[in-house]
């Protein structure tokens, strides 16, 4: 049974529909990349995943055990979090929020929780440090952890890696790589970065202009893909990375 | 010195410094309490346009005649506080507009009220103390100190019984809300909590200063702390301190209260900021 089930989602926005007809699955351990242009309504299908946009019309249902606040969130960050006077451990900690209800503190085991989460994405030692002072990097670390103390079974990032240079934005990858196999981790993440989304993800779905959802193979494959590339023109390294996944070795200029 | 002490002793005799302090002491403890959730949701101004908002209701309230203003005031400024802290997002009038127009206009119609029916021979005197509280510190009956005390009592343990909910709720609203926090309903209390604040604070440093005594600690102690509870805290201590010492000040020196307070909260800002610049070099460049 699949985690998430998607039918016939359209979504409006101050009444207009910005998306319509959306049909889309996401099973247990699937890594799903939500791709499109600008304005293409990436993030508000990702708001509406996560039950903070309510304008829409069609069936969206969590099913496999997966309750609707067992949801972890990458948000981008806000201006407000900039000057953010918070610890790490802090920040990690209130990811536990959404268990305690009305209950006003943690309990220890939330506080192990958060201890374990800081460990596994290696932040352990910055627990006291003040977020403001982190790279962007180490921020996205802290609120990877804070996710994952909301979840272990879905996680949903809203653009991981902008603002990050290539050498952090690989190792964000990375890692979420190794949540997804390791730790069995849905993964659904909304990206501008097509050449990473097939590099990665298992399933794509592309909203815009032309809609598509399937396996990594068919979205290379289909005319969507390649329509996409060449509007975008100058993607080459989206081309690059077609070139390696159709498996060719004649490298276009 | 000896002699500034006694003449504070001497003071201390009457109980109307006592209950000048005590409600002091109490109000700025509260009001420090928000004020770093409020400086970081960006919502300083509120406390400017939540006051001007019960200046309003008092003019109303006067003209209506009401033995017990608070009765008319807090409601009208609560309701207010709801508005303008909802208004945050969905509204065709942004957040700081809001504000701006409420505040305005309820100073603007508070004064036309109080000018049209006023039956006091000294309007502008009570215009002058309402904006700036003056003396109406040093004329509170003893049940006036019990509501404050009550009141603050409540602020504080609502504050600390919701410290996390309040901190998930400010640093990132919309995660707390996707992982089932119910945001709302915690902006709905911050709305509530720092209207009554407000209300409170008009007796200490009248309308148009309260901001000061919301906003100052705060962002003294975001100067030189590094964590949510150690500026919290520290901010409440800061504010307390401050508010003690404006008003001996203000006492010995025969200075108004409320803007001798916001002068000694400055001053602090100065200090603060300081020990950061200095804590800053010595951690990174040193």
């Amino acid at each position: 049974m699949a985690q998430l089930t998607c039918q016939n989602l359209t979504l409006k926005y101050d009444g207009k529909p910005i998306v319509e007809d959306l049909n889309f699955t996401i099973h247990a351990g699937d890594y799903l990349c939500i791709v499109g242009e600008n304005g293409s309504g990436k993030s508000t299908l990702m708001k509406t995943l996560l039950g903070l946009h309510r304008e829409y019309n069609g069936v969206m249902e969590t099913g496999d055990g997966l309750k609707a606040n067992e949801i972890g969130y990458l948000p981008q960050q806000t201006i407000v979090q900039k000057d953010f006077p918070a610890s790490v451990k802090e920040i990690v900690l209130s990811g536990c929020q959404g268990r305690c209800g009305w209950r006003p503190f943690y309990t220890k085991e939330e506080k192990q929780l958060a201890m374990k989460n800081m460990e596994r994405m290696g932040i352990l030692a910055l627990e006291n440090r003040c977020y403001r002072e982190l790279s962007g990097g180490q921020m996205q670390r802290v609120l990877l952890a804070r996710a994952l103390c909301a979840t272990q079974k879905l996680l949903l990032l809203d653009e991981p890696v902008s603002g990050l240079d290539p050498k952090v934005t690989a190792e964000m990858y990375q890692l979420i790589q190794r949540l997804n196999r390791e730790d069995k981790i849905t993964i659904v993440m909304v990206s501008h970065d097509i050449a990473a989304a097939v590099r990665y993800a298992s399933h794509i779905l592309h909203i815009g202009e032309w809609v598509f959802f399937g396996t990594k193979q068919e979205y290379i494959n289909s005319s969507v893909y390649r329509g996409f590339n060449k509007t975008e023109g100058s993607n080459n390294l989206a081309e690059k990375t077609e070139e390696q996944a159709a498996g060719r070795k004649d490298v276009r200029e | 010195m000896s002699e500034m002490i006694t003449i504070i002793v001497g003071y201390l005799q009457y109980p109307f410094v006592r209950y000048a302090l005590i409600v002091g002491v109490l109000i700025a403890l509260c009001s420090s309490l928000l004020g770093v959730t409020l400086v970081l949701k960006r919502f300083s101004f509120i406390g400017d346009g939540l006051s001007h908002v019960a200046f309003g209701a008092i003019a109303i309230a006067s003209v209506l005649n009401l033995s017990n203003e608070m009765i008319f005031v807090l409601p009208a400024t609560v309701f207010c506080a709801i508005l303008l802290l909802r208004t945050g997002k969905n509204t065709k009038i942004q957040g700081d507009a809001a504000i701006a127009m409420i505040s305005v206009g309820a100073l603007a119609v508070g004064y036309l009220l109080m000018h049209l029916f006023s039956t006091s021979s000294n309007l502008s005197g009570d215009v002058c103390s309402t904006l700036f509280g003056s003396t109406s510190i040093l004329t509170l009956t003893q049940g006036e100190v019990w509501l404050c005390t009550i009141l603050s009592v409540i602020v504080a343990g609502m504050f600390l019984l919701f410290y996390h909910k309040i901190f998930a709720v400010t640093f990132d609203e919309d995660f707390a809300k996707a992982s089932g926090t119910n945001a709302g309903a915690y902006n709905l209390l911050i709305a509530v909590i720092i209207a009554v604040i407000i209300v409170l604070a008009m007796n200490l440093v009248g309308s148009l200063l309260i901001s000061a005594l919301v906003i100052f600690p705060a962002l003294s102690a975001m100067r030189v702390f590094q964590s949510f509870r150690s500026v919290t805290i520290c901010s409440a201590i800061l504010s307390v301190c401050c508010a003690l010492i404006g008003m001996l000040v203000s006492i010995v020196a025969g200075t108004p209260v409320g803007s001798t307070i916001v002068a000694v909260d400055i001053v602090a800002f100065l200090v603060f900021c300081l020990v950061g610049n200095i804590k800053y070099h010595v951690t990174f460049r040193g």
